[in-house]
């Protein structure tokens, strides 16, 4: 809004109507799961109009690289790229490398979704020198990354976008022409995406072609650019820096595979970059040894790398919890977090509860996962009884931000440090002393085992020092062991740039190293926005090292002056002999924009003095991805699991890497054309709720704004099928049936999609069986398919059904038909008006849990 | 009526201000009585004053929490805040709810195998229960090597999903802990 107040054009692209698009110049209603094609569409007018920032894109991005004569892209193979092995269902990556490259080129923070480095190929990533790849300045190669691009989008036509997208060309060709107007040395555009975005089967891919595009259009490390992520929770951002992950370690070092990190020689080997910043890479691991297990630590056994388990695959949220569906765990521990209504396929993760042998669920209420044996919908429809239900459960209140000290990180990366104002009250406790309490405790119930498994328990550093009337530890003991100090003498390092390799120092996040520099808190830095300039560097820290704009040497041009005046933001002072500007350079501090490595320079040496991304080994934004992506180098339409729609670009329907769970109690519906599910089903999330509802759906004032579950659908849509706005509507999939009010509205736009007319119903999924205001769960009606890079669900896009009225409440319903059986008008008008009359979400305010009246 | 804000003319019968002042409907500031007047924002009186941060989503805002007698008595927006200048959503605003509101569960719950109601235990003793549970069935899992021989060092036996509203401190010690147990199961909203 601060943007638009100063002129800025805002865009706004969603399926429905929101309060966003009513804020925004303009709005496009677009189908959902099609944005590979409208983005794509967009790449095709920047590249076809010349509308590229020249200067930006040849130096500072790998346009200019030559791929390999053994590439092939899907517009060769009807949807597929070259190194396709059909057999394993996965991509061989060798194909994609640069020209005159031996080995894979490592990708930035080596995502390793199925834990293979390198993204794919079991080849060695690690670069043996200096990255001797051939480019074509001119950009006019034909195998040029530049000339790629071009083919590979060459049919995302306007007309081709209305055709997948819905969208038509007057109002795509505004919107792209509006993009490209505001972009260059003088303007700069951002992308800001909500994380729906990743909830696809080629959610990675969306964010990848938004990245493209804004390469090519030069937005990238400059102010007023980027691609920003909405995201929901405080410290979402925070919990993949300091990973509660399966794949990654904290600071996103990768965790050890069984095949490629058997010690520690060969687990750096496969991870170290030889160019570019990770080429660091052991320095940051071996600080993270010494931080966890100490003086038991020592270069003789390997810093302790083996007390760190092995993974050998995906262990990813919803494979474990379909092996808990099958009976193959025993414990769980959720904390803060509510997947029997947030997580995708209510009634699997439900079937996995059941399962366990015992549940820990630490939370502020008694949410859905805690309660899901007591009134769960499987227990309401008498699928299951409470006695048949074998597993142990374990409420732990959980104390609030404001009952203990901590930081979160935003989304711009910014930790921000929260005080603790009061004590928690009751046996309310924070997660810091509930899991310090725990390790203590089973350190004591090891303390006297030999057996070499229980090593690392032994060795492990965990003396924080405790304090007030609960013990619990304290927070800046831990920042300052995960910031970093040195061993000998416990000094705070001052950031990532004084950790070592020899365990002099230890860091428990390398990323965060800084955090607590010079012994102070800086992340509880609030000096007030009036007392600095509007980049703000004293208020809370950012990683990593303060630096607020990630990549901002490309805010420069090549000879290191501003593009323009109006968007200097970081720069070269010649005289002084460094990068100086309004934020800390992302950058090697004196490194002249004029130097060149050797052809022999490794490490650091090797990033050259106009080479923005240091992160990558070559320096350059990547437009083509010669690795780190599983499922293809550059971004390609494909439909969704479950569309209404053929592929109107390739045969090859969906995502062919995607990540499917075949099994009875996770059906799929046709890939397209299924006539039991005509329509397609979306989430949403509302303002005045958050995400599972655990935060809001118990509290009065929220729930009196957002009283009661229902669906947003067309006027058409509602004609089409009898709905009444504000009556009852039954959602159904082959996983679920819910039921909810409906909302008739002209926000949601029926659209034309490849010649006909499509629908789309909007769900928010913030409702749940137990709270203050209760409804029927949406996320019940999505299936376990996920993005193969990432493991995240397909959960913004399936068929369905609706009809109108209440699904059959199976007690309700039978109830009835034995009271019609005995032909007792009386019983089967109750059963009605019982199935009828309390509106869910209407009922007493549920503010303590019944245990305290027991119900028989 | 402009030098009406310090409460001079707040004093007499309020018909014979309305006359003076010409404010007939009574709805200007001669509606102000010496109680009113001396009327204040709660906040005032807190004792103190705690920097805060919005628990819900990631925009960060910042947050004011005023407390009194060692009780929260209202959280506000942080107008020194350069993300928020201020400003909360509903959400934001719902705070002060969130954490002193009656909803809030003070109690450890237990639920035995087979049980059809909770029933409440002793903090201590639960965290002793699931103490000796972690133990027990890392021990029934443990996993030297996987099938194909390969050495793994770990259980898959227990596994973990945690809220992306966990401190990072506190996110920090779940991995440190978890992965020393041997627990790779370990995940996190973030993959939602």
């Amino acid at each position: 809004m601060e943007a638009r107040r100063r002129g800025a054009t805002i865009i706004h692209v969603d399926p429905r109507f929101t309060r966003t698009s009513a804020m925004a110049n303009v709005h496009v209603p677009i189908r959902v799961g099609s944005d590979i094609a409208f983005l794509g569409g967009i790449v095709r007018y920047i590249l076809n109009n010349e509308r590229h920032f020249h200067e930006y894109v040849v130096n500072y991005t790998n346009a200019a690289s030559i791929i390999s004569d053994e590439f092939r892209d899907v517009e060769d193979l009807d949807g597929l790229f070259s190194g396709w092995d059909p057999e394993h269902g996965k991509y061989e990556v060798e194909s994609w490398q640069y020209e005159g490259v031996d080995s894979i080129v490592p990708a930035a923070g080596h995502k390793e979704a199925v834990g293979l480095p390198g993204g794919g190929g079991p080849g060695r990533p690690r670069q043996e020198r200096r990255l001797a790849e051939e480019r074509d300045e001119t950009l006019r190669h034909p195998r040029c990354v530049f000339q790629i691009l071009k083919r590979h989008f060459a049919r995302y036509t306007p007309e081709m976008v209305e055709q997948i997208c819905g969208v038509p060309p007057d109002q795509f060709l505004h919107v792209a022409e509006t993009l490209c107007a505001n972009s260059g040395r003088d303007r700069t555009s951002a992308f800001a995406y909500a994380v729906g975005w990743t909830q696809h089967s080629v959610g990675v891919q969306y964010i990848r072609t938004a990245s493209i595009i804004q390469l090519l259009l030069g937005n990238m490390g400059r102010p007023g650019g980027g691609i920003l992520a909405l995201r929901g929770h405080a410290s979402i951002q925070g919990s993949t820096d300091i990973p509660t992950l399966y794949d990654l370690l904290p600071g996103y070092l990768p965790m050890p595979h069984a095949t490629y990190g058997a010690d520690l020689a060969r687990y750096i080997e496969a991870n170290q970059a030889a160019t570019g910043w990770w080429s660091e890479f052991p320095k940051y691991i071996v600080s993270l040894l010494k931080a966890w297990y100490g003086d038991a630590a020592t270069k003789d056994n390997d810093f302790c790398f083996n007390h760190i388990p092995k993974v050998t695959g995906d262990h990813s949220h919803m494979t474990t919890v379909a092996q808990m569906a099958d009976g193959k765990l025993d414990g769980y521990f959720v904390m803060g977090e509510n997947p029997a209504v947030g997580s995708v396929h209510g009634s699997l993760q439900r079937k996995g509860l059941r399962k366990l042998k015992w549940l820990v669920v630490r939370d502020f209420v008694l949410l859905e996962t805690a309660d899901f044996w007591r009134t769960g919908p499987e227990i309401e429809s008498g699928e299951v009884s409470p006695e048949e239900i074998g597993t142990e459960v374990f409420f732990m209140p959980a104390a609030a931000h404001t009952e203990k000290s901590g930081d979160f990180t935003n989304t711009q990366r910014l930790l921000q440090w929260h005080h603790k104002a009061v004590e928690p009250q009751g046996d309310a406790r924070s997660e810091l002393g509930f899991m310090y309490h725990l390790g203590r405790r089973l350190k004591q119930l090891y303390a006297a085992s030999t057996d070499p498994k229980d090593a690392p328990i032994r060795d492990l550093r965990w003396d924080y020092p405790t304090e007030g009337p609960h013990d619990e530890p304290n927070a800046e003991a831990v920042l300052a062991e995960i910031s970093g100090y040195t061993v000998s003498d416990g000094k705070p390092v001052p950031g990532f740039a004084q950790l070592a390799a020899d365990g002099s120092t230890a860091s428990g996040c390398w990323i965060y190293s800084g955090a607590y520099r010079d012994g102070v808190n800086q992340t509880a830095r609030r000096r007030p926005r009036t007392e600095q300039s509007y980049v703000a560097p004293e208020w809370a820290w950012s990683w990593p090292a303060n630096r607020r704009l990630l990549y901002n040497r490309a805010s420069a041009a090549p000879d290191g002056t501003p593009w323009s005046e109006r968007k200097k933001y970081v720069w070269w002072d010649a005289g002084q002999g460094r990068w100086t500007g309004l934020d800390v350079p992302d950058f090697i501090a004196d490194r002249a924009p004029s130097y060149r490595p050797g052809e022999h320079d490794l490490g650091t040496r090797s990033i050259s003095g106009i080479d923005p991304f240091i992160m990558q080994a070559d320096g350059k934004g990547w437009l083509f991805a010669p690795s780190g992506l599983l499922d293809g180098p550059l971004p390609t339409h494909y439909e969704p699991q479950e569309s209404i729609v053929q592929n109107f670009l390739y045969r090859q329907q969906c995502n062919p890497a995607r990540h499917e769970w075949r099994r009875r109690d996770n059906p799929y519906h046709r890939a397209f054309d299924d006539p039991r599910f005509p329509y397609l089903l979306t989430t949403f999330r509302l303002t005045e709720h958050h995400t599972a509802g655990g935060m809001s759906r118990w509290l009065s004032w929220l729930s009196e704004l957002q009283p009661e579950m229902f669906c947003e659908v067309s006027p058409a849509l509602a004609a089409d099928r009898g709905l009444r706005h504000g009556g009852w509507a039954t959602v159904t999939t082959a996983r679920a049936e819910i039921e909810c009010r409906v909302l008739v509205t002209r926000r949601m736009a029926s659209l034309r999609v490849g010649g006909r007319r499509i629908e789309q119903i909007g769900l928010p999924y913030h409702w749940g069986y137990t709270g203050r205001v209760r409804g029927d769960i949406a996320n019940d009606l999505f299936a376990f398919v996920a993005d193969p890079n990432v493991l995240i669900p397909e959960s913004k896009v399936a068929t369905g059904n609706i009809t109108a009225g209440r699904r059959a409440q199976a007690g309700a319903a039978r109830r009835r038909q034995l009271a019609m059986a005995a032909g007792d008008a009386t019983m089967a008008e109750a059963a009605r008006r019982s199935h009828e009359a309390p509106l869910r979400g209407a009922g007493p305010p549920l503010d303590q849990p019944s245990i305290l009246e027991p119900k028989s | 009526m402009a030098d009406n804000g310090n409460g001079k003319r707040a004093g007499g019968w309020p018909l014979l201000r309305q006359i003076r002042e010409r404010d007939l409907g009574g709805l200007g500031e001669t509606a102000y009585s010496p109680r009113t007047q001396a009327l204040h924002a709660r906040t005032r009186d807190a004792d103190r004053v705690v920097r805060s941060v919005c628990p819900y989503c990631a925009v960060g805002c910042g947050q004011l929490v005023y407390v009194k007698n060692e009780k929260i008595i209202d959280i506000e927006g942080d107008p020194d805040s350069p993300i928020s200048e201020g400003c909360l959503c509903p959400k934001g605003q719902a705070t002060f709810q969130l954490v002193t509101g009656s909803q809030r569960v003070q109690q450890v719950l237990y639920r035995k195998p087979y049980a059809k109601e909770w029933e409440t235990i002793p903090l201590e003793r639960a965290m002793e229960m699931i103490a000796e549970r972690v133990k027990r069935a890392r021990e029934e899992t443990w996993q030297e090597e996987d099938e194909t021989g390969r050495k793994v060092r770990r259980t898959l036996g227990v596994a973990h999903l945690g809220g992306a509203t966990l401190d990072n401190e506190e996110n920090y010690l779940i991995k440190k802990l978890f992965s020393t147990l041997g627990i790779v199961q370990v995940e996190n909203q973030a993959r939602i």
